[in-house]
């Protein structure tokens, strides 16, 4: 049934539950549903009790239902907010088969048996049961609609917004705050929840300033959006305030429009404002009595707004259910829209009369009937009882101030007794001042004032001058209140409609002595569904109160935390899906590698070949061993481009290096390499890598692919904490240079093709090169262990580089080869990464106990030298291989002696590194020996648990391959 | 043997349009950090004013008009852009000519796609012609320079690639939103 209404949109169709109705675009789906007579629109959380629309806002309880359809499907939107278009579909949920014959509703017979912390007492035999039966089943069994469990491809975004003041709500309070600031010249962001702009001015029937409501209201917000200083935000809910002025907020971009290519559904904004003001209005508080929880029973201002707002009717004979002279204009408002009002219920004696219909003064309702729709009401008033025939209750026993967000850094909002309700603690949040209803502040002209007032103070703060300030006239009325929470009487009376919990379960709560509200809400679960007890928390801490024999401010409030509302993690992590995660560094050769085939691994952030498929192959083993095989007979190119490289510079460079590397390094001549340890200050290990003097004072160090931010952030912190006397400056050149290793026993006859002059470089050398023309570097070190060269160009030359290397290579009987063929060919050597520098390793259990200069101090020396760090029993790095040819061997695997039981007390070490290698036909692995330099040539077991794989080994030596290093240094 | 050809960082992405903005690939010229060692300070900045007529940029702003900038990029260090770095004894001279990918963010929406990506302040008041800033894109950290008509993103080159898919994601979603405005 269609009344007037403001909203005007053209006609539409949706389908709720696979029926086709008539709607109007823009409207929210609850509307529609009214419009069309639709009163169960889902199931009750626990009792799969028949739900309908209980309010009209984002604090709406039960019309709870899933949008869309198939991946891309949303559930538990409330029908309050999504705004209805040509097209949309929504079902309802929790229910089966259907919501009209729902076969859960069993449980609501079984009632007395799931009360408040039912699962604390019951489903606990047989034993067994619990994990394979009963859990399982109330998992099923729990909660409200359901994700569709696939990937949906839709869109969402994240934004930063900055202003200098931040109004939240565009009510009369926030417009007048808005428009105040604004004139002043202040860069305001106005943000509301609603698709329109005006709050409660769109759906009653005051007047401000001579003009409707919401005329006045269009009027502020149209000269609002003409001003460039202005940035308005509808569709936008702040839901949580942070330190420093930070809010959070969700704005629903395109719910309500079909889904369209790129354009994003929601967008998750931080905003940060120098100064906020809170003027986000008040909830209002129904009355808990029996059977208050069917469909027909809404609040007061609920349906005036459905009525003048939405032009629908909830019902054809509306009953109001009042202690509040505000929930009288419901009774005034529908009447003059043409809807029948049936009577007013007024708990409070001194209620006006009326001659259009009945008035029962002192009147509560004590019960209600009509399961699949409301039918009749019981009331008691001071003339008796009666019964009264209605499909539609309207109730209103006050209003609750929005305070939530200035809870969120921990404050606890304050009772006012004289306005029966909590208002916010002053300074909750620095910065954020609150006005009108959210305070407490009720009447129109109150609050117009409240927010032009609250604008000045912002204004102040801010610096800006404020002129004149004209409060447009409005009602002025006080609001009264009459206290009441619950009508007591036979039937359960609901108070949290989200998760069922009635005014039973608090007593039950307050009898098994969880007195206080924060045991109340965790044992009743009273106000922890997504709605967060936004209709329900005062009434029942009301209701725990007298119960318990308290006042309210003694019994005290639980606190709020962000989100104010429930926002999808699709929008929080926005720009995270897929390869949006993290960004993708590519190294020079990148391009040329692709387009060979190689297949990447992500190493960080980079992405390297793994190895480079040849025709025929049938997997990456068989190219990783012909890769081997290549640089160890001809000559193979790699790209090291995405080690780190940091120059260090500066009069005390050379005392810096000494300082962070365990070695002497200001000794180190002009065109030489030395290897260098770097300790943490802890004496871990924290990198090993090498370092090149390219000139007095100037050194070019290199670290591990993963460790260099490490690196780069240990020297910052090294040079401006630890040793700031030192003049030295460190900058990272790892994106300057394309590097690429050149390796194998014809690396120097490709080097002479390649470079004009190539220079007689001896190993651990360094020296400028041309390369056609390019200047460029050459650095004479081996992590392969045959001859082996580093090749650097500025990274504009880095491509064509490598395809001219690639080429010289294959010419040479050699070619590519990626991090696979690296990794064995350094296994067979013995050379570390970061499989064995781990962080939990130390030079000792390196074996590098040598390198640790006793001449000289040095970051983690002494850390290195405490009891822990030198026990001969830590385990210490061997080389492991199989005693039977062809038995795998396993990183990660546990080390364990010949006939121990392998568990984890007789655990003597484990294996880092494991590869097959090539070069010597089987497999290979380093790790971990507890007296591993004294057990050299015996026998150990190595066990992977979780592969079950058992591996008899020898320990040897680390180095398997020309342990004297001939091939590497010629 | 062969010469050696450049690449552009950008391997031809850009330059690209979405909207109501531009996304250009800048040629920088030379780049070149510039940390004066502490003793010798006031003499780095001597000889930079003398020889490119250049003074040392307060944080958060870059120095020149012409075709050299000096952008402050850290405590005691700025980058050099668009000529050669003079000889400078007593600091610390560090090409990074190609570690660095320029793009040039233009156009009315501009700042509205960059608000997708980058937590700072853009608007013309807080982030006007000079300013500076080391900051985040999207994940990736980068240097913002407000110069002229755009606002450049000083980048580094491995991120090249993510740094214009990011612009794109953003620029496509504001012209969408656009779109469904002007329905």
């Amino acid at each position: 049934m269609r009344l007037g209404g403001r909203h005007d949109g053209r006609e539409v169709r949706v389908r709720f539950d696979g029926r086709r109705l008539r709607a109007r675009e823009g409207e929210p789906l609850a509307a529609t549903l009214i419009a069309n007579r639709i009163r169960v629109v889902g199931r009750s959380f626990k009792y799969h009790r028949p739900r309908g629309i209980f309010t009209a806002g984002s604090e709406e309880p039960n019309a709870l239902v899933t949008v869309g359809t198939g991946a891309a499907r949303v559930p538990n939107v409330r029908a309050t907010v999504q705004e209805v278009y040509d097209g949309l579909e929504a079902t309802s949920q929790n229910a089966w088969p259907s919501v009209q014959r729902d076969l859960l509703a069993v449980n609501d017979l079984l009632w007395p048996m799931l009360g408040a912390g039912f699962y604390y007492k019951t489903f606990m035999w047989p034993r067994a049961f619990w994990e394979k039966v009963y859990e399982p089943a109330i998992r099923r069994a729990a909660g409200l609609g359901a994700l569709s469990g696939e990937v949906d491809g839709e869109v969402c975004e994240k934004a930063f917004a900055f202003c200098d003041l931040l109004v939240i709500g565009a009510g009369p309070a926030g417009l007048m705050a808005a428009r105040v600031a604004a004139r002043a010249g202040a860069r305001v962001i106005l943000a509301d929840e609603d698709r329109d702009m005006g709050g409660r001015c769109l759906s009653e029937t005051w007047e401000i300033g001579g003009l409707p409501g919401h005329l006045w209201a269009a009027g502020v917000v149209d000269e609002l959006a003409a001003m460039s200083n202005v940035t308005l935000m509808p569709r936008t809910t702040v839901t949580g305030a942070y330190d420093q002025g930070t809010y959070g907020a969700l704005e629903r971009v395109a719910l309500h429009r079909p889904a369209a290519p790129d354009l994003p559904r929601e967008c998750f904004w931080r905003i940060v404002a120098r100064r906020a003001i809170l003027c986000a209005g008040a909830l209002e508080r129904p009355v808990a009595f029996p059977g208050n929880d069917r469909p027909g029973v809404m609040t007061a201002s609920a349906v005036r707004s459905y009525v003048t707002r939405w032009g629908v009717a909830p019902g054809r004979a509306v009953t109001l259910f009042t202690a509040t002279d505000d929930g009288w204009r419901t009774a005034r408002d529908l009447a003059a829209a043409g809807v029948r009002i049936a009577g007013v219920a007024d708990a409070r004696f001194d209620a006006p009369e009326s001659g259009d219909f009945p008035v029962w003064r002192g009147g509560r309702v004590t019960g209600t009937a009509g399961r699949t729709g409301l039918t009749s009401i019981e009331i008691v008033h001071e003339g008796g009882t009666l019964r009264q025939r209605t499909d539609c209750l309207a109730v209103s026993g006050g209003w609750n101030p929005s305070v939530h967000l200035t809870c969120h850094m921990g404050a606890r909002p304050v009772w006012a007794p004289e306005a029966l309700c909590f208002v916010p603690a002053e300074g909750g949040v620095p910065g954020l001042s609150v006005a009108g209803a959210a305070r407490g502040v009720f009447s129109t002209r109150g609050c117009l004032e409240d927010g032009a007032a609250r604008a000045r103070e912002a204004l102040e703060a801010l610096g800006l001058a404020c002129g004149a300030v004209e409060v447009p006239g409005a009602e002025d009325d006080p609001c009264r209140v009459a206290p009441l929470w619950h009508v007591p009487g036979k039937g359960r009376a609901w108070l949290d409609l989200q998760n069922d919990v009635t005014v039973k379960d608090i007593a039950l709560a307050a009898r098994e002595n969880f007195r206080s509200v924060e045991h109340m809400k965790r044992y009743t679960t009273q106000g922890m569904a997504p709605d967060q007890g936004k209709t329900s928390n005062v009434a029942a801490l009301a209701v725990l109160a007298e119960l318990t024999g308290r006042t309210i401010p003694e019994t005290g409030t639980t606190t709020f935390r962000p989100p104010f509302v429930p926002v999808s993690i699709a929008a929080m992590g926005a720009g995270g899906e897929g390869r949006g995660f993290a960004p993708e560094r590519l190294a020079p050769s990148h391009e040329a590698a692709e387009a060979r085939g190689a297949p990447m691994i992500e190493a960080g952030l980079w992405y390297r070949p793994s190895h480079f498929p040849a025709p025929g192959e049938t997997g990456w083993q068989e190219a990783c061993d012909r890769e081997v095989r290549m640089v160890r007979q001809a000559v193979g190119v790699t790209d090291v481009s995405t080690l780190g490289k940091i120059e260090v510079s500066g009069p005390d460079a050379g005392a810096f290096l000494d300082h962070v590397y365990t070695g002497t390094f200001s000794t180190l001549k002009p065109g030489r390499v030395r290897y260098g340890l770097m300790l943490r200050e802890d004496g871990f290990v924290m990198d090993d890598g090498t370092a090149a003097c390219l000139g007095p004072g100037r050194y070019l160090i290199t670290t591990t692919t993963a460790a260099a931010g490490q690196v780069m952030r240990h020297l910052d912190y090294v040079a401006q904490v630890l040793r700031p006397d030192l003049d030295v400056v460190s900058a990272s050149v790892t994106e300057h240079w394309a590097q690429f290793a050149v390796a194998g026993p014809t690396a120097r006859t490709l080097l002479g093709a390649l470079l004009d002059g190539p220079p007689e470089l001896a190993f651990m050398g360094t020296a400028e090169v041309s390369v056609a023309g390019v200047a460029g570097r050459l650095f004479r070190i081996s992590f392969s262990g045959e001859e082996g060269y580093e090749i650097a160009v500025p990274a504009r030359f880095g491509d064509a580089l490598w395809r001219q290397l690639v080429a010289l290579a294959e010419g040479l009987g050699g070619g590519p080869y990626g991090i696979e063929a690296l990794n064995v060919l350094r296994i067979e050597k013995g050379f570390l990464t970061h499989a064995e520098i781990d962080g939990r390793a130390t030079a000792q259990d390196l074996g590098m106990e040598g390198m640790l200069s006793g001449a000289k101090d040095f970051v983690g020396r002494a850390a290195a030298q405490r009891p822990g760090l030198t026990d001969p029993e830590r385990p210490r790095l061997v080389g492991l291989r199989p005693v039977i040819a062809g038995e795998p061997l396993v990183a990660g695997a546990y080390l364990f002696d010949v006939g121990e039981v392998p568990k984890r007390e007789t655990a003597l070490g484990h294996v880092s590194s494991a590869c097959h290698s090539a070069t010597l036909g089987m497999a290979l692995g380093l790790g971990f020996l507890r007296n591993g330099a004294e057990r050299l040539g015996e026998r150990v077991i190595a066990v992977d648990h979780m592969r079950h794989v058992m591996t008899l080994c020898d320990v040897t030596r680390p180095c398997a391959y020309d342990p004297g290093g001939g091939r590497m240094r010629g | 043997m062969a010469r050696l050809l450049a690449r552009d960082p950008f391997g031809g992405l850009l330059p690209l349009s979405w909207g109501q903005v531009t996304a250009m690939a800048v040629d920088p010229g030379p780049v070149t950090l510039i940390a004066p060692y502490r003793a010798s300070v006031g003499e780095t900045r001597d000889r930079l004013r003398a020889e490119l007529a250049l003074d040392w940029p307060d944080p958060g702003r870059a120095t020149g008009s012409g075709e050299a900038a000096l952008l402050s990029v850290g405590p005691g260090r700025a980058l050099l852009v668009g000529v050669p770095a003079p000889d400078l004894p007593g600091a610390a001279v560090i090409d990074q000519s190609d570690g660095v990918a320029v793009v040039a963010v233009s156009g009315a929406d501009a700042r509205a796609v960059l608000a997708r990506l980058v937590p700072l302040d853009l608007d013309p008041v807080a982030f006007g012609e000079g300013s500076v800033a080391a900051t985040l894109v999207g994940h990736m950290t980068a240097t913002l320079w407000a110069r002229g008509e755009a606002l450049r993103i000083v980048g580094m080159r491995s991120m090249a690639r993510s740094l214009v898919h990011e612009l794109e994601r953003a620029a496509r979603n504001v012209a969408a939103r656009e779109a469904m405005r002007n329905r």
